[in-house]
C-alpha cells in the first residue's frame, strides 16, 4: 500500500510508521550496507518528532554525504571540507531561530575540519554536529583518516596503521567534553536495532539542546563501510562492536543524557 | 561618532565605518596587521546597530562563516592582509560558486609568505585573478584615498547583491594606516533587496532553498559556469571605473592605483615644471580593469609608465590593454619600501627622453 501525505488512510487503519516528511522521497545513493542510510533516517524522525521541519538547516560535508542536501526536505548548504561548523555558525548567528544541523564524515570533522569544531564547540555555539566516524576517507576510495585504528589497513596506510609511522587516532568526543561550551556530547553507534534507538535518543536529545539554547552539541556515530573495509555489512558491523568501541568508547561524555 | 559629519580618521576605521554605513551588520574577522583596526571597530561597533562581531579561530573560518551568513541573506563581510587572503581563496571559491554576496577586504603588506607589515601592492594578483581555484574572480575595487576607500565599501554592499557575488576593495597598509579627514554618512542604509534564494528563517509556503557550488555532471556545471561568464560580461560593460588627470596632450602615459597613484600625481607636477607632459590613467575597478579606455589612450601615447609597489602585477593588464600602441615601462619598488614623488618624476623624465 502506497501511502501518499495527501490522503488520509481509511478510519479502520493506523499509520504507525511512515517515511518522515523532512526526509525526501528519493533513493539514497549511498553504498549497499553503509549506515548513511540508517543515519539520515533516524535525523530525519527527530526533526520530524520535535517538529522543526519547517526551520531546520542541513549543512552538508565534502565526503560520501556531500549529497546529504538532496536527501532533506529542507534549507541546505554545501560547505567546503571541514567547514561545516563555521558556515552553521554563520547561519545560525543570521537566523538563530534555525535549527542548525551540520552533517560531518571523519575526514571532514577530525582532520580538516579540527579546528572548526573544536571552536564550535568553545564557543558553545547553538548548533548540533552529526559526527559520522567510519575510519576512512570513503568517497574519495579508502585512505587513512585521523579515526583509522592502529593495524588497520587502508589504501594510504597500506601495511597498517603504525603509532610510530602514522600516529594514534584521535578521540574527537573525549576532546571536546572538555570544553566548557559544549553542552551534551555523545558517542553511538548504528550496527543493530537497540544500537540504532539509542543513537535516536542521542540525537533528538542533540536537538533539544539546541532548541533549549543550552550550548553546543555533537552525536559521534561509529558506522561502518563495508565497501573500503573490505567487509561484508554484518562482518562490518560486528567489527565496529568488538574493535571500534576498543578506542572509540560508547556513551556520553557530556551533558546529561537520557538513557 | 556622528554622522553627517567630518571625521579625522585612520583608513580601517574609514573602512569599517563605510560597511557599517553600507548596510554590513555580521562581520567575522581574524588578526592580522595591518589590518587590526577593522575587527576591533567592528567588536566595539556591531552591536550598536544591532550587528553581530565574531572573532574567527582562522581566515578559513572567518570566510566560512561569511558563507554561511551569506547564505542567510544577511550583508556581511570579512577583512584580512595578504596571508590571510591566501587562507580564504577556497572559501572565496565556495562563495563565487554559489553565487553568495559579501565584501572582503584586503589591506596589503609586504610578501610572499610572511613578508613584513609594511605596505605594498603585491597582492593584485590573488585580488583579481583570485576567488580561488575555478573560473571565478573577484570585483576588485582599489581606492586611493580614505574618503573613497569609505564611499567604495559602502558601495561594495550593493555591488555584492546587484551581481550576487564577492566583492573586494584592495588596500595596502599605507591606506589603512594613515589618516585622513572622511566626510560620513548617516548610518540608514536602505533595506538590502529581497533574497527569496535565501536559507533560514521559518519556512513557511516556499520551497527550501540550496546553497551550493555543486555540480558532478559536466553538462550541468558548464550551464552554471556559463551564468558566471555572463556574469562577469555585465560587470564589465557596467561597473569599470577610473579617473584620469593631467595633461591632455601627454608624451607619457602613467598607470598606477592605490595610494602609489597619488606619490605618482605629486611626481607628475614636479615633471610637469620641467616641461614633462603626462597623464595619469587610475583604475578604480581593477577587476573589470579599463580596458577599452586605456587601450584609446594608449594609441596616442608614445610611452606609458607603470609605477607599482610590488614587482609587477598591474602591468599584466596594461599589457593586455596596450599591446604594440605604446611603450611600456615598469617602475617597481620591492620589499613594502615605499615608492618616493622625487623617484617618479626621475623615472618619468628618463622615460620622455629628458635624463
Amino acid at each position: 500500500m502506497v501511502e501518499s501525505p495527501a490522503s488520509a488512510p481509511p478510519e479502520t487503519m493506523h499509520v504507525v510508521a511512515k517515511r518522515p516528511e523532512v526526509l525526501a522521497d528519493i533513493p539514497f545513493t549511498y553504498c549497499p550496507g553503509c549506515t548513511h542510510g540508517t543515519i539520515h533516517r533516524i535525523l530525519a524522525e527527530c526533526i520530524d518528532d520535535l517538529g522543526v521541519g519547517n526551520r531546520a538547516v542541513v549543512i552538508a560535508p565534502v565526503g560520501c554525504a556531500v549529497w546529504a542536501y538532496r536527501f532533506f526536505n529542507c534549507d541546505a548548504l554545501q560547505a567546503a571540507h571541514g567547514r561545516a561548523p563555521a558556515v552553521a555558525t554563520g547561519v545560525k548567528r543570521v537566523h538563530p531561530e534555525n535549527v542548525v544541523v551540520t552533517y560531518q564524515g571523519d575526514g571532514d570533522l577530525a582532520a580538516i575540519g579540527a579546528a572548526e569544531i573544536i571552536h564550535a564547540a568553545a564557543r558553545g555555539e547553538r548548533i548540533t554536529c552529526v559526527y559520522v566516524n567510519n575510519a576512512v576517507y570513503g568517497m574519495t576510495q579508502g585512505q587513512m583518516a585521523p579515526t583509522t585504528l592502529l593495524g588497520q589497513k587502508t589504501t594510504t596506510s597500506p601495511l597498517g596503521r603504525d603509532a610510530r609511522r602514522e600516529g594514534f587516532p584521535l578521540r574527537v568526543c573525549e576532546m571536546l567534553a572538555t570544553q566548557d561550551g559544549a553542552a551534551y556530547i555523545e558517542r553511538v553507534t548504528v550496527v543493530d536495532p537497540p544500537s540504532i534507538r539509542r543513537a535516536k535518543r542521542a540525537i533528538r536529545r542533540a536537538l533539544e539542546v539546541q532548541i533549549n539554547d543550552e550550548g553546543f552539541s555533537l552525536v559521534e556515530v561509529l558506522s561502518i563501510c563495508p565497501t573500503w573495509w573490505g567487509k561484508p555489512p554484518r562482518e562490518a558491523a560486528e567489527w565496529v562492536r568488538t574493535e571500534m568501541v576498543k578506542q572509540y568508547p560508547l556513551g556520553v561524555f557530556r551533558g546529561a543524557g537520557k538513557g | 561618532m556622528s554622522s553627517g559629519n567630518v571625521v579625522f580618521m585612520k583608513g580601517n576605521e574609514a573602512a569599517s565605518e563605510g560597511a557599517i554605513a553600507g548596510g554590513c551588520r555580521f562581520f567575522f574577522g581574524y588578526p592580522i596587521t595591518p589590518q587590526n583596526e577593522i575587527p576591533e571597530y567592528m567588536a566595539r561597533h556591531m552591536p550598536e546597530v544591532g550587528g553581530v562581531y565574531l572573532q574567527a579561530e582562522s581566515e578559513v573560518a572567518a570566510i566560512s562563516m561569511v558563507f554561511g551568513a551569506a547564505a542567510a541573506g544577511a550583508r556581511a563581510m570579512t577583512s584580512s592582509s595578504g596571508p590571510g587572503i591566501a587562507l580564504m581563496q577556497e572559501g572565496l571559491s565556495y562563495l563565487v560558486g554559489a553565487r553568495l554576496p559579501c565584501v572582503v577586504i584586503d589591506m596589503a603588506r609586504g610578501g610572499p609568505g610572511l613578508g613584513n607589515i609594511a605596505t605594498s601592492q603585491s597582492d593584485y594578483w590573488i585580488a583579481t585573478r583570485g576567488a580561488g581555484h575555478g573560473d571565478g574572480r573577484c570585483i576588485t575595487l582599489a581606492p586611493a584615498s580614505l574618503q573613497e576607500l569609505y564611499d567604495l565599501t559602502c558601495e561594495a554592499f550593493d555591488i555584492a547583491d546587484r551581481y550576487r557575488h564577492p566583492v573586494m576593495i584592495l588596500g595596502e597598509a599605507s591606506l589603512g594606516q594613515m589618516m585622513e579627514p572622511v566626510a560620513l554618512r548617516p548610518r540608514d542604509r536602505a533595506t538590502p533587496p529581497p533574497k527569496p534564494w535565501a536559507v533560514g528563517g521559518i519556512r513557511e509556503g516556499r520551497p527550501a532553498n540550496l546553497a551550493n557550488s555543486l555540480y558532478a555532471q559536466p553538462v550541468d556545471l558548464a550551464v552554471e559556469n556559463q551564468k558566471l561568464m555572463d556574469l562577469y560580461e555585465q560587470v564589465e560593460r557596467e561597473l569599470v571605473r577610473w579617473e584620469e588627470t593631467g595633461d591632455d596632450d601627454p608624451e607619457v602615459l602613467v598607470v598606477a592605483f592605490g595610494v602609489v597613484a597619488r606619490s605618482c600625481q605629486t611626481a607628475m607636477a614636479h615633471a610637469a615644471q620641467a616641461g614633462v607632459r603626462s597623464r595619469l590613467f587610475r583604475p578604480i575597478t581593477v577587476y573589470p580593469f579599463p580596458m577599452a579606455r586605456l587601450r584609446k589612450l594608449a594609441e596616442r601615447v608614445p610611452q606609458t609608465l607603470v609605477v607599482e609597489a610590488s614587482g609587477g602585477q598591474m602591468i599584466d593588464d596594461v599589457q593586455i590593454a596596450v599591446g604594440n600602441r605604446s611603450n611600456v615601462t615598469l617602475m617597481r619598488k620591492l620589499g613594502g619600501l615605499m615608492i618616493y614623488p622625487e623617484d617618479i618624476a626621475a623615472r618619468l623624465s628618463e622615460v620622455a627622453g629628458r635624463a
